[in-house]
């Protein structure tokens, strides 16, 4: 497996909540600002915005210029980094276990050959 | 009984929301899938991953308490260590151990069961996470069971990423 990178885990906890996972889904068709985020949950604007910070922290969402209703947008960034992870993680196991059937076989033909009475 | 699962296929599946269940059945009886899952000299010839990596480092103090350390190095240098403690030993049932990949990795707790049948064993590996985010992560590649609609979606994303 690769080496791994820091950050991997800030993104995790990042992705542990459905609501900021929802933030996410809703920015990967376009940018939004707060009040459009904010919509679709029950929630308080200072509620939304913590979530925010949590996911601009991670990386996965950037901040545009404009003043005052700056609009958010995904960056995808870390969100590959994660899916190259599992796709290490997948490929581990089935390479390791591949490797293991071949190792195995050869382990018991040795201990058949060695009981056999000579 | 036949069993359930094919030899040659590793299944994943996600017994609960932090867990991911890695099965595989071999054609070997338990005591030798055990010896070869718990002692440095096998592990060292198979848990290897993809092609390119070797294992030069292999340390398992298999009691309680006992630490051990993996160190996976690649062709080109890079590499890889996974460290932890040995929490329970069963030969040749059962063994459940901590690890993590370094001190920014989540710790996992990884409980190891061997079940023989007509001369195959079952080996399932059971990968628990602190979080679901850590476990919905490695599962992001082909695996639906267990996601929430915000995680399908994040998934979908993924694709068009990938």
């Amino acid at each position: 497996m690769r080496a791994v990178s820091d950050s991997l885990s800030v993104t995790f906890s990042a992705l542990a909540d459905p609501t900021r996972r929802a933030i996410l889904a809703r920015l990967a068709s376009g940018a939004a600002t707060v009040k459009e985020l904010s919509a679709p949950f029950e929630m308080s604007g200072p509620a939304v915005s913590r979530h925010l910070r949590v996911l601009e922290h991670a990386g996965l969402i950037q901040r545009g210029r404009e003043a005052q209703w700056r609009p958010r947008t995904l960056d995808a960034t870390p969100l590959r980094e994660v899916a190259e992870w599992a796709e290490e993680f997948r490929r581990f196991w089935d390479a390791s276990y591949a490797r293991l059937d071949t190792y195995l076989q050869s382990l018991t033909e040795r201990e058949n050959t060695d009981a056999q009475p000579s | 009984m036949p069993s359930p699962v094919k030899t040659g296929v590793t299944t994943y599946a996600t017994p609960s929301d932090r867990e991911i269940a890695i099965t595989r059945v071999v054609k070997a009886p338990r005591r030798i899938v055990f010896d070869a899952y718990t002692t440095p000299r096998h592990l060292q010839q198979w848990l290897l991953g993809p092609e390119g990596w070797t294992m030069p480092i292999c340390e398992i103090d298999l009691r309680p308490g006992g630490a051990f350390r993996y160190v996976w190095r690649k062709e080109d240098g890079a590499e890889m260590t996974i460290a932890g403690s040995v929490r329970e030993v069963a030969p040749p049932e059962r063994v459940v151990t901590t690890e993590s990949w370094g001190p920014e990795w989540p710790e996992t707790v990884n409980t190891v069961v061997f079940t023989e049948a007509d001369g195959h064993t079952t080996i399932t590996l059971t990968v628990r996470y602190p979080s679901q985010a850590a476990r919905d992560a490695a599962l992001q590649t082909g695996m639906k069971e267990g996601m929430d609609q915000g995680f399908a979606r994040l998934d979908a994303l993924l694709r068009t990423l990938a």
